[in-house]
């Protein structure tokens, strides 16, 4: 099919020739499973068991709360021994409400709803509402839920759902796999996603460095004419939604929309295979496909994963490390998180687990800027990174934004090139978080002014209704002046 | 686990460094250097020498006194590259002095008063070439033919230590014009395009560079086989060379078209004098240009049209160095005010229209 070009980007080296031949393999159960109540965009889920109950594999442990939200399930059968703090799969380091469960591994499942109807016979409704109770969020790593998503027909008109199995972060294999292993059932969860979101078009985006994928995806969709498969250029962020859509069609989403705003929707294929799994088997998110990967780690790979197993675990099942890794990162090594500790569970997000060598990272001492314009030309968003970092560093925000820092997307591109090592998405990520520090306060001290006026306001009122009371007690032939004003008081 | 503070992303580089960039700027620049010191012999390479040289020195110096540390920075080749660019435009038998000065002319007026390398404003090479010019217009414009290396007739290597940091030249035993001086001086005096033409050097000797000038501006090819070089590794991209050149030829072309007797063509402009060292070298210096393909497209052909007015109605031949640096001030108002269409927005900042299909 016809592609567009999209500006900037960069080809970095893809690595992913450590894992791509590598068959996805079944994690054995560990020892604890630490299962975050927060995995996802959204309100974090609330618990519905105890310290102590005994739950089957699937049952659900913490039900979704708010509009955006998605409920959490147990991997396996067990106990819970706990609900409590637990450190969170972020840089941060920081506890959140996780609860943690002793696998019995009998693996007893609890009672599971299948549907084998043919996609196009199924209510939309009905797939949004057991997408949201199967817990799934949007696997590429950015967990916003995907019910939300799929129920987007009721407020835009819908013509087309991309089904993005770019995969463009270097060493990140785990799609690739995925679309060799299952397509057919990609293809299906993809056409009982489009069912739900009303559209016939379905394109499947593939970058050309992973043919083998493509070819699995093309023989799956061979029998149906509104299945399309795109080859897409290998090019860093071609997995941008807004990008990718931007390649497939030649049209760009407007600043602060959404892809919807064009009349596309774009989920993940490892999300299609969820689904699929999720709506065919009545099977909740439970497990995750993980690339292990990374010059510091002994036998890298890609495993399929229970949602809560310890990084730690997972590395040691990876034979551990060769060396000590300059960095430790979840995702790939363009957006990835640092992780401060490897005690920390795997979530529904995380599409990779990096240790990486001095030499693959390559960091080196900041150097001042020359001006030379490669960042300009590898932003995708046509943003001016130089002058976005020098405001900032130098706490001009207005100024930051003034050249686009609110149409960043943290892709990257910008410090990859750099030739001065200039850590450019720190500068962003700072100047963005101060941002909406400073938003957050403006807001506070408006409804601090607002709130008391309307006091104010509010004292002037009784301070009138109680004067207007008393002149008309004096009218009324009230006789002592001293007893109202003892009144008053 | 994770060494040293926790930074953002990404954690993986495209390998590039600043010195990188340098060093490609310099391994370009190798080819019409090796000419020019072929050329003009012993003389030019003292000259080239010394000028690195100082530039070096001053660069450790401003360093140390202003408190950086002296080795990363001197090892990036910022000052280096700027010495370099300035010899190649120097007349190759100048003495050592004018070397020394421009040199540290180059790096503490022309960078490191403004902070040191990113920050300058103009180009330190033409600063420091625009110094010299207006303060020694004897030494800056004495051109002599070319004395090719061990040639008969050339000056020996003790001969050229005393021409470079003796005595100097005999210079009215030796000199010859420029092509630009020689057209712009005969111009003045009342002769005509026609009779000029029979003594000035054909395409073909300017695109080999066989002729007077300075030390690396003779050959044409030599230096565009360098901006190609730069181009294919990304140092530089298309647009400044393209937008000056084009400019200059497009301005020279259509006044020639209109009085072929006194104003020559646009091969002319293109091959002689700077143009070519200054289209793919100096204007693209990547501190002192802006940073988008629009504005360097608007910062090239302000370069070619200012060359092209200096060099026709203003009182020196060439220039090159006046144009890039009154562009140069202008690169921050460039900036400014051009900048890409953001992903989503109209060239305004608004947000793109939304599909009307949304309700």
């Amino acid at each position: 099919m016809k592609l567009f070009r999209i500006s900037g980007g960069v080809h970095p080296h893809d690595r992913k020739g450590l894992t791509a031949t590598l068959a996805i393999e079944d994690v054995p159960l560990p020892p604890l499973l630490h299962i975050p109540l927060q995995q996802h965009i959204g309100s974090p889920a609330a618990p519905l068991v105890h310290r102590g109950q005994l739950v089957r594999k699937g049952q659900l442990l913490a039900h979704s709360q708010g509009m955006i939200s998605a409920p959490v399930h147990a991997p396996t059968s067990g106990r819970i021994v706990g609900i409590g703090n637990y450190p969170a799969h972020h840089p941060s380091g920081l506890s959140v409400r996780t609860i943690t469960l002793k696998p019995d591994g009998k693996e007893r499942w609890c009672d599971l709803e299948t549907v084998t109807v043919d996609a196009g016979m199924l209510d939309p409704e009905e797939i949004a509402t057991r997408v949201a109770a199967a817990g799934i969020v949007g696997l590429g790593g950015a967990t916003f839920p995907s019910s939300v998503k799929l129920n987007l027909r009721n407020r835009y008109k819908l013509h087309m759902l991309v089904i993005n199995g770019a995969e463009c972060e270097p060493y990140l294999t785990c799609d690739d796999r995925l679309m060799q292993e299952s397509a057919e059932h990609i293809i299906d969860g993809a056409r009982i996603m489009a069912r739900a979101l009303g559209v016939e078009n379905i394109v499947i985006g593939i970058e050309n460095n992973k043919p083998r994928a493509q070819a699995a995806m093309q023989q799956a969709a061979r029998m149906y004419d509104t299945i399309r498969i795109a080859r897409l250029p290998a090019r860093y962020p071609m997995g941008s939604e807004k990008h990718l859509v931007q390649t497939l069609t030649g049209r760009e989403t407007p600043a602060r929309g959404l892809t919807a705003d064009i009349g596309i929707v774009v989920h993940n294929v490892a999300t299609a295979l969820a689904v699929h799994t999720a709506i065919r088997h009545g099977t909740p998110l439970i497990s995750r496909v993980v690339t292990v990967s990374g010059n510091a780690v002994r036998r890298p790979g890609n495993l399929r994963v229970p949602i809560g197993t310890t990084v730690a675990y997972l590395l040691d099942y990876c034979g551990g490390f060769t060396e000590v890794p300059a960095r430790l990162i979840s995702g790939g090594p363009m957006m990835g998180q640092p992780l401060p500790d490897t005690r920390v569970p795997i979530v529904k997000g995380s599409n990779g687990i990096l240790a990486l060598t001095a030499s693959e990272v390559h960091s080196g001492p900041a150097m001042p800027c020359i001006r030379c314009a490669s960042c300009v030309t590898a932003c995708p968003c046509g943003l001016v990174p130089l002058e976005m970092a020098n405001h900032a560093r130098a706490g001009d925000l207005d100024g930051a934004v003034r050249f686009g820092l609110m149409d960043c997307i943290s892709c990257g591109s910008c410090a990859y090139v750099c030739p001065a090592h200039i850590p450019l998405v720190q500068y962003f990520n700072y100047a963005k978080g101060e941002l909406t520090a400073r938003q957050r306060t403006e807001h506070k001290q408006k409804e601090t002014r607002r709130l008391a006026e309307l006091r104010n306001e509010r004292l002037e009122r009784q301070k009138q209704a109680k004067r207007a009371a008393l002149s008309q007690r004096k009218q009324t032939g009230e006789q002592s002046a001293a007893t109202a004003e003892a009144a008053e008081a | 686990m994770t060494s040293g503070i926790l930074v953002s992303g990404p954690y993986a580089h495209s390998n590039s460094s600043t010195a990188r960039t340098m060093g490609l700027v310099m391994l370009a620049l190798l080819p019409t250097t090796g000419y020019g010191v072929y050329l003009f012999g012993w003389p030019a390479l003292f000259l080239l020498i010394v000028t690195l040289l100082s530039t070096a020195g001053a660069e450790a110096l401003c360093l140390r006194l202003a408190g950086k540390p002296v080795r990363p920075f001197l090892m990036d080749g910022s000052a280096v590259l700027s010495g370099w660019l300035l010899a190649l435009t120097l007349p190759p038998w100048a003495p050592w002095w004018i070397g020394v000065s421009g040199g540290v002319i180059a790096i503490v007026i022309g960078k490191q008063v403004f902070g040191g390398i990113g920050q300058n404003l103009f180009n330190p090479a033409m600063v420091a070439r625009v110094v010299l010019l207006i303060s020694f217009p004897l030494e800056m414009t004495t051109f002599l033919a070319p004395h090719p290396l061990l040639a008969i007739g050339s000056p020996g290597f003790l001969d050229s230590l005393g021409i470079t940091f003796g005595a100097g030249l005999q210079a009215d035993a030796i000199s010859s014009a420029t092509v630009l001086g020689g057209v712009k001086t005969a111009l003045i005096s009342g002769l005509e395009l026609p009779a000029i033409n029979a003594s000035v050097p054909d395409w073909h000797t300017m695109a080999i560079g066989t002729l007077s000038g300075s030390l690396g501006e003779t050959s044409s090819l030599l230096i565009v086989a360098g901006g190609v070089f730069l181009l294919a590794t990304r140092v530089i991209s298309w647009h400044i060379p393209v937008a000056m050149t084009g400019t200059l030829m497009l301005l020279s072309a259509g006044f020639h078209l209109l009085d072929p007797l006194h104003y020559p063509g646009a091969m002319h402009h293109l091959l002689a004098g700077a143009t070519l060292l200054g289209a793919f070298f100096i204007a693209t210096d990547l501190v002192t240009s802006p940073v988008t393909s629009l504005g360097q497209l608007l910062f090239g052909a302000g370069c070619g049209a200012l060359v092209y007015v200096i060099r026709t109605w203003a009182g020196y031949p060439e220039g090159m160095a006046f144009a890039i640096m009154l562009m140069n001030a202008l690169t921050p108002l460039i900036d400014h005010y051009l900048k890409p269409r953001v992903y989503g927005r109209d060239r305004k900042g608004n947000p793109i229209i939304k599909a009307a299909i949304q309700d």
